[in-house]
């Protein structure tokens, strides 16, 4: 018997509210039937997993030092979400705001002005915004899909930063490696405790929290991007525009990703260099998801998704685990989220009786 | 003497729950060989979910099927159709870019010569001819029920459904359309016949079993009892008249013209608008008739603003006096332009949202925002102005759009657009699958809007409802219009040859009978 999809009519509030703790208790499985195979001691992994990152200070600074691009990138790809825009390339917005960023202190490497830092803050939005704003063009004006123009000019953003780091920007001092020297200290971000990496960059995307949690609640201009999403034609009759919801989605998130690209060069690694995003762009889609494209909703799944980094990076020590399971896991995580989602809100039926089977039962 | 037969098929304490509706409670229903069986209900009475558990497409909860007295265990379709039972649904169930016989070859075994040898056969014998060449998409709504009729014929039929036959066909076509049930009853063909309207049924049938709310109110023979009874056993009193006078108050400009509009429709099974003229006045109340798919939808959206067709005249289109061609859905309402769309949801409205929400969708205007920012207070407040003022039956402002039935959510739509003062109004469809009391309401409210001046727009299918309430009609048909008529001075046989147009040789045929 074949069986197909159909929607639920009232999906159960509890369920809907239960999914991602459902989504982690399906991978937490899943993986322990993975690590014994790999004869991995289960306690020992899922100890690192989730209780090595709050074990030390350091270990605590490190999950809210990735938990700040992750939410500020997530946050803004939300909201295009919920307006059905598809920006898959936050991972090319944040690198061309990482290099912009970087050519204040490649060029004035002297300098120790107050105002470097604000500089390369907008420049860093600025290289995100223009990242964003060609699929937003290509989308309005020749309605050219944006998931796969962002996922392109992520690769194209990649060989830019591969050319200036082994040509015009490499560090004369630096042994041939693809990088950039390091910036001096006015172009960093202070950090917020002595010693550690976290820094003050970590406030704006707790601001931008804020202001997203504002506008998508509380203004007009969010009502609409969210009608945008749920019944296009609604938007369409109420007069609101289309191209509008797909310019503004964009180019909020090339600007926050561009910052979030700023702030890691400016921040923990100090330098432009081959791996300045460490994964964010995409990681962040899975946290915008994994928060139900709720503002409250993604700080937990942001901050849920920096321990288990930080946790995987604890296993690859303490358990023995390669860094592909570190990643299997990661990948379960938003698979069972899925699954879980569709099951929540979708129902297996078998299928309707074809008309090969009423011909038979005439007979 | 029908009771001492034994019936075809006996529903027995028939049971259906959607959530929390019950659509079907406990319905007994016999039919007997030779009979036209009437199912009379309004919209929402449950008749055709009862209509789908007789064919099988849906499981009732509970409840026995019997068949020649026989109890059949495992009703579904494929069953039903074994025994003899064929249904023409109110929605056509045919490939538009198939022919006839192609259609038809889908469901019925046969080389395609004894099919087409077969189809004419059948044409002949109860005057239903069609061409079994011909594509779907070049027939008429008649012509395309005809087909499925055919289709029914094709097997060892002994009982045939018909779910709101006539709900879109033109007054000649009806006829027809009962000659052939008639010859079909003379033959020994049982018929189920689902449908609201009383003066139909009383012509038709021989034995009436009347729905409301899901229950049976009566099992009547509808020859012997008057309108007003079946009315009453229907909706639970009689039905009220909308009360109306001439209009005497046109306003000396039109505040909507419409001139030598020409569209070319993108898609190829779309219908295209040709050299299309129309105007409304101030206080009067302008009705567009029609079966749907005749360029209804794309002038609807032309008209709305929801399509800017770059390729128009500037002054194709006039509000006003101002041309509008080019202007947005947003700058036509600010001049006193409103629109009520036959799709409620998922255009009128966001289903999953509030009604609150809903309002804000285009009543924000209305101090709904302060520099940008709603005003959860003002929003409530129209909300609850909306649902008093036009007994919106909803558990309240947070109700989700999508909980309420078709009437009270058309009364809703209806309500919030009426709140925004128009001076030109344009509804489609204003009471599609709307129950009988809600759209005498909304049908009574857009003429007491018309006394006081505002001029309206009706796009229906219901030529009833176009002559109860308009003042003018034009047709429309395969994307042309026809010329202004005054309501007064035409008869639903004239409006309906315009209806058929072209077909109208084959028609007259079809009357000859």
């Amino acid at each position: 018997m074949l069986l197909q999809f159909e929607r639920r009519d009232t999906p159960s509030k509890t369920l809907v509210f239960a999914t991602p703790f459902i989504a982690i208790a399906i991978t937490i499985i899943l993986s322990s039937i993975m690590l014994l195979i790999q004869g991995k001691s289960l306690l020992t992994t899922f100890f690192s997993f989730f209780i090595e990152p709050f074990e030390s200070t350091y270990a605590i600074s490190e999950v809210f030092l990735k938990f700040g691009p992750l939410l500020f990138i997530a946050q803004a790809l939300a909201i295009g979400f919920r307006a059905k825009v598809w920006n898959i390339g936050a991972e090319g917005q944040m690198i061309m705001g990482a290099i912009l960023a970087s050519s204040v202190p490649v060029y004035f490497t002297d300098s120790d002005s107050v105002f470097l830092l604000p500089a390369m803050i907008l420049l860093g939005a600025f290289g995100g915004l223009v990242w964003a704003a060609i699929p937003a063009f290509l989308r309005t004006r020749y309605n050219a899909n944006e998931i796969l123009v962002t996922l392109m000019l992520t690769s194209v953003a990649l060989q830019i930063l591969y050319y200036l780091l082994l040509g015009p920007w490499k560090d004369p001092m630096g042994f041939n490696f693809p990088q950039t020297v390091m910036f001096q200290d006015a172009a960093l971000f202070p950090p917020i405790i002595f010693g550690f990496r976290l820094n003050y960059s970590l406030i704006i995307p707790i601001i931008f929290t804020i202001f997203v949690w504002i506008y998508m609640e509380k203004h007009f201009g969010g009502f609409k991007l969210t009608v945008g999403g749920l019944a296009p034609h609604a938007a369409t009759y109420a007069g609101y525009s289309s191209n509008g919801a797909v310019w503004k989605s964009l180019l909020i998130a090339g600007m926050a990703a561009g910052i979030a690209g700023m702030s890691e060069v400016a921040g923990p690694i100090g330098q432009l260099q081959r791996s300045v995003t460490s994964g964010y762009g995409y990681s962040a889609i899975i946290v915008a998801y994994l928060g139900a494209l709720h503002p409250i909703g993604i700080v937990f799944a942001a901050f849920f998704l920096s321990v288990i980094h930080i946790g995987g990076d604890y296993a690859l020590v303490t358990a023995d685990l390669p860094i592909s399971s570190v990643h299997i896991f990661q990948g379960l995580l938003l698979v069972s989220y899925l699954a879980s989602f569709t099951l929540v809100n979708y129902q297996f039926k078998p299928r309707k009786a074809r008309i090969v089977e009423i011909e038979s039962s005439l007979t | 003497m029908q009771n001492e037969r034994q019936p075809l098929l006996t529903l027995s304490k028939l049971t259906k729950i959607y959530g929390s509706l019950i659509a079907n409670d406990s319905i007994d229903l016999d039919v007997y060989t030779g009979s036209i069986h009437a199912v009379l209900g309004e919209n929402g009475a449950g008749k055709s979910t009862l209509m789908k558990l007789a064919y099988g497409v849906v499981k009732p909860d509970a409840g026995e099927i019997f068949w020649k007295g026989q109890k059949i265990n495992y009703w579904k379709t494929t069953v039903a159709r074994g025994l003899g039972i064929g249904m023409v649904f109110q929605h056509f169930s045919l490939f538009e870019t198939l022919s006839v016989v192609e259609n038809i070859a889908l469901t019925i075994k046969g080389s395609q010569k004894d099919l087409i040898d077969h189809i004419r056969k059948i044409g002949a014998d109860y005057q239903l001819e069609i061409d079994p060449t011909a594509m779907v998409n070049s027939l008429s709504v008649g012509q395309r029920q005809r087909v499925e009729i055919i289709r029914c014929l094709m097997q060892d039929l002994k009982l045939l459904i018909l779910d709101e036959p006539t709900s879109v066909l033109p007054p000649q076509h009806v006829r027809a359309l009962f000659d052939a049930l008639r010859k079909l009853q003379n033959n020994g063909v049982a018929i189920l016949y689902i449908s609201h309207k009383l003066e139909e049924i009383r012509e038709l049938c021989d034995t009436a079993t009347i729905l409301r709310d899901g229950k049976v109110t009566g099992k009547v023979n509808p020859n012997e009892t008057s309108t007003q009874e079946l009315a009453t056993l229907m909706i639970g009193r009689s039905i009220p008249k909308v009360e109306r006078k001439v209009s005497d108050h046109k306003s000396k400009n039109a505040i909507l013209n419409v001139t030598n509009l020409n569209i070319k429709n993108p898609d190829p099974f779309g219908t295209d608008l040709k050299n299309l003229n129309l105007s409304v006045f101030g206080g009067e109340i302008v009705g567009i008739a029609g079966v749907s798919g005749n360029g209804q939808q794309e002038l609807g959206r032309i008209i709305s603003g929801e399509d800017l067709n770059g390729d128009l005249n500037l002054s194709t289109i006039e509000m006003f006096g101002q041309p509008v061609t080019r202007k947005g859905v947003i700058e036509r309402r600010d001049l006193g332009f409103c629109f009520v769309p036959e799709e409620r949801l998922g255009r009128g409205v966001v289903p999953s949202m509030s009604l609150s929400k809903n309002s804000l969708l285009t009543a924000f205007k209305k101090g709904m925002l302060k520099n940008g920012f709603i005003q959860d207070d003002v929003v409530d407040k129209y909300t609850d102005t909306c649902i008093t003022e036009f007994s919106v039956k909803s558990s309240g402002n947070g109700a989700t759009a999508n909980s309420l039935s078709g009437g009270n959510l058309q009364k809703f739509l209806v309500g919030r657009e009426l709140l925004l003062e128009p001076k030109l109004l344009f509804l489609s469809q204003p009471t599609w699958g709307v129950d009988v009391g809600s759209a005498n309401e909304i049908r009574q409210k857009l003429i007491s809007l018309r006394d006081n001046g505002i001029g309206i727009l009706v796009i229906s299918e219901e030529l009833e409802e176009l002559f109860e309430i308009t003042d003018r009609m034009y047709v429309l048909r395969s994307g042309r219009i026809s010329t202004s008529m005054q309501t007064n001075e035409v008869s639903p046989d004239e409006i309906g040859e315009y209806m058929i147009g072209e077909e109208r040789e084959d028609a007259s045929n079809a009357l000859a009978v």
